[in-house]
């Protein structure tokens, strides 16, 4: 037996304040220490346009705050994108890059450390050529697993993994190829990494956030239905063709920019949207806002364990994700074994 | 508050699964729809809620087409509840009742005192005021049917197409759910398993077999022997209900028990030739 729903102001509320703290921490701690006051004060002078000048203000201004936000955009993003493909594939155990997101990435920012492909766009390449790579595995999952005008989860589910699977060979084949100093650097990227952030990253995933959540907190009682499957869904009213169309060009985006900013960053989109589901329920007006909140927290901390646990060295923060989420999974399905099919 | 369908053949991947349909349910009776395993009810039930498109004919609501009716709109007067349910996601009961407002709700509208009066009002009549704040997994199968009925009633709809609502179930709820749905006052339309059971409680059955109608009309004048034989392809008896009249089938044996049968030859032993 369940109990009551906890209120959704509340945990709103209590994902936020969990938000700001880690930010705050994210911002605070790393190699040169600053205070969370100082760094607070900085953030504050910027916001109020008289900015000082020293080094504490270059390391939190132009190193860790841009980080620091970029991360908690692509957690929020990423747990998003999760949450909505498992609705779209109707199965729990989907993640935002099963529909060939990240193999289809991993094919375009490969050919551009490799091969120098979209060089005219300097620092823009790898962006390009990995929501390219997305964009393109994507449509092509949801060519292929169109039966008629509906979209089956089974198909789309196989659709995915085939294709992610020759993708991924794909780039093995272009590392096979390429040069071992870019094979350093592709490996690098595959695992994810917020080390380069900068304030030029942020508007575009943000953006990307902001209009796919609007549309898909306009379409909540959409996936509510779509939630108990295609055929009572259409009974409810819903226009599957178009939701399923939509639903899939969001997730697309916001995999796709993800991926570009941060590379393959994995279990974020998986994890959260289980979490937020034990906490709230499934109703998606309540998880789409606390996933985002909740998601975005996971990414900082994630990045700033993965900064300060070896450091001077960095972590890729893949590792970390994986490291955390893979047992905290285990530990949901076994405590929750009626949510993945077998008898409760 | 009537359906009709005329004429309606539905193609699944090129090949014909139901061909010229027709038939009428007039407005506040229970119409069943009987046939073997595979014979097209499922399908036809389909078309009606839009999962598959008819390659020909046409679903008539009050003499309206209902497909040509915007989806929404279509859902306000026709609600379903579905054969398999299985949830992935875990829904509260009455989270899960509250769904059924989905076609009467704009984009961002949030659920106001009369959707909440509406969902509780739908759980009451079902019966199911004690479980609203329970786990849908956590329920039994009786239970969870009520709950989904109670969505659709949470629709507003004044049809209601039921595709085998009992087959999972236990007798006590068999009975109980298709009283209840009897009661609701709605228009129904349900593909039921069981032949006894649909001529015990439908105002009229249709009989489907390989995607053609058999046999329409009511149950004590469409259900004799010949016409489930003609259906299904096997032998019953039929008789009158005890208390109702209403058809009952006798299942038959292929092969007739005969008196025990005579111990067969011994297993060959040493001394045999």
């Amino acid at each position: 037996m369940l109990p009551r729903r906890l209120p959704l102001l509340a945990v709103l509320l209590a994902c936020t304040a969990l938000l700001l703290v880690s930010m705050v921490l994210g911002v605070a701690i790393g190699s040169v220490p600053v205070s969370p006051r100082a760094a607070l004060q900085v953030i504050m002078d910027h916001l109020a346009g008289h900015p000082r000048y020293s080094v504490a203000d270059a390391i939190i201004w132009e190193i860790r705050l841009p980080r620091v936000l970029l991360a908690a955009l692509v957690g929020a993003t990423l747990a998003t994108a999760g949450t909505v493909v498992q609705v779209l594939v109707r199965n729990a155990l989907a993640d935002p890059f099963l529909l060939g997101v990240s193999s289809g990435a991993s094919v375009g920012a490969t050919a551009v450390l490799l091969f120098g492909a979209f060089a005219s766009l300097g620092a823009w390449a790898i962006s390009a050529g990995s929501v390219l790579g997305a964009l393109g595995a994507m449509g092509a999952v949801f060519l292929v697993s169109r039966q008629g005008r509906a979209l089956s989860p089974t198909q789309l589910i196989l659709c995915g993994v085939v294709l992610s699977a020759l993708l991924e060979s794909v780039t093995s084949f272009l590392i096979f190829r390429g040069n071992p100093q870019a094979t350093q650097a592709v490996l690098f990227w595959l695992l994810g990494s917020f080390g380069l952030a900068t304030w030029q990253q942020l508007p575009i995933p943000a953006i990307v956030l902001a209009v796919a959540m609007a549309y898909l907190l306009s379409q909540g009682r959409s996936l509510n239905a779509l939630a108990l499957g295609a055929g009572p869904a259409a009974a409810l009213g819903v226009d599957l063709h178009r939701l399923h169309r939509d639903l899939f060009i969001a997730t697309s985006l916001m995999a796709g920019v993800a991926v570009a900013v941060s590379g393959v960053i994995g279990f974020v989109g998986l994890v959260i949207p289980h979490i937020v589901r034990l906490m709230v329920g499934s109703e998606h007006r309540r998880v789409l806002p606390a996933g985002m909140l909740f998601g975005a927290s996971f990414m900082v901390l994630g990045d700033l364990i993965a900064r300060v646990i070896v450091a001077p060295q960095e972590m890729p923060i893949g590792v970390i994700t994986a490291f955390i989420g893979a047992p905290l999974l285990i530990v949901l399905i076994r405590r929750r074994p009626y949510l993945y099919g077998t008898a409760g | 508050m009537s359906l009709e369908l005329r004429d309606l053949c539905v193609d699944i991947a090129g090949r014909r699964i139901v061909t010229g349909i027709g038939f009428a349910v007039p407005g506040g009776t229970f119409a069943g729809l009987l046939g073997p395993n595979g014979s097209g009810k499922s399908t036809i039930l389909k078309t009606i809620y839009r999962v598959h498109q008819p390659a020909r004919g046409q679903v008539l609501m009050d003499g309206r087409d209902l497909l040509a009716m915007r989806p929404r709109e279509a859902a306000r007067r026709i609600a379903v509840v579905a054969q398999e349910f299985t949830l992935e996601f875990d829904f509260t009961v009455a989270e899960l009742v509250m769904i059924g407002r989905t076609p009467h709700k704009r984009a961002f509208g949030r659920d106001d005192d009369t959707d909440r009066a509406i969902a509780e009002q739908a759980i009451e009549r079902v019966g199911c005021q004690h479980l609203a704040h329970r786990g849908f997994g956590t329920l039994s199968g009786g239970e969870k049917q009520r709950v989904l009925i109670a969505q659709a009633l949470a629709q507003g709809a004044d049809h209601l197409i039921l595709d085998e609502p009992t087959s999972h179930l236990d007798i006590r709820y068999q009975v109980e759910i298709l009283e209840l749905v009897a009661g609701l006052g709605v228009t129904v339309l349900a593909a039921i398993h069981d032949i006894s059971l649909a001529a015990l409680f439908c105002d009229t059955v249709h009989l489907i077999s390989g995607g053609q109608l058999i046999t329409s009309g009511a149950p004590e004048r469409v259900l004799t022997a010949a016409a489930v034989r003609a259906a299904y392809g096997t032998e019953v008896l039929v008789i009158a209900h005890p208390e109702t009249g209403t058809p009952h089938l006798i299942p038959r044996r292929t092969r007739r028990p005969g008196p025990p049968a005579t111990p067969a030859p011994g297993p060959p032993d040493a001394t045999g030739h």
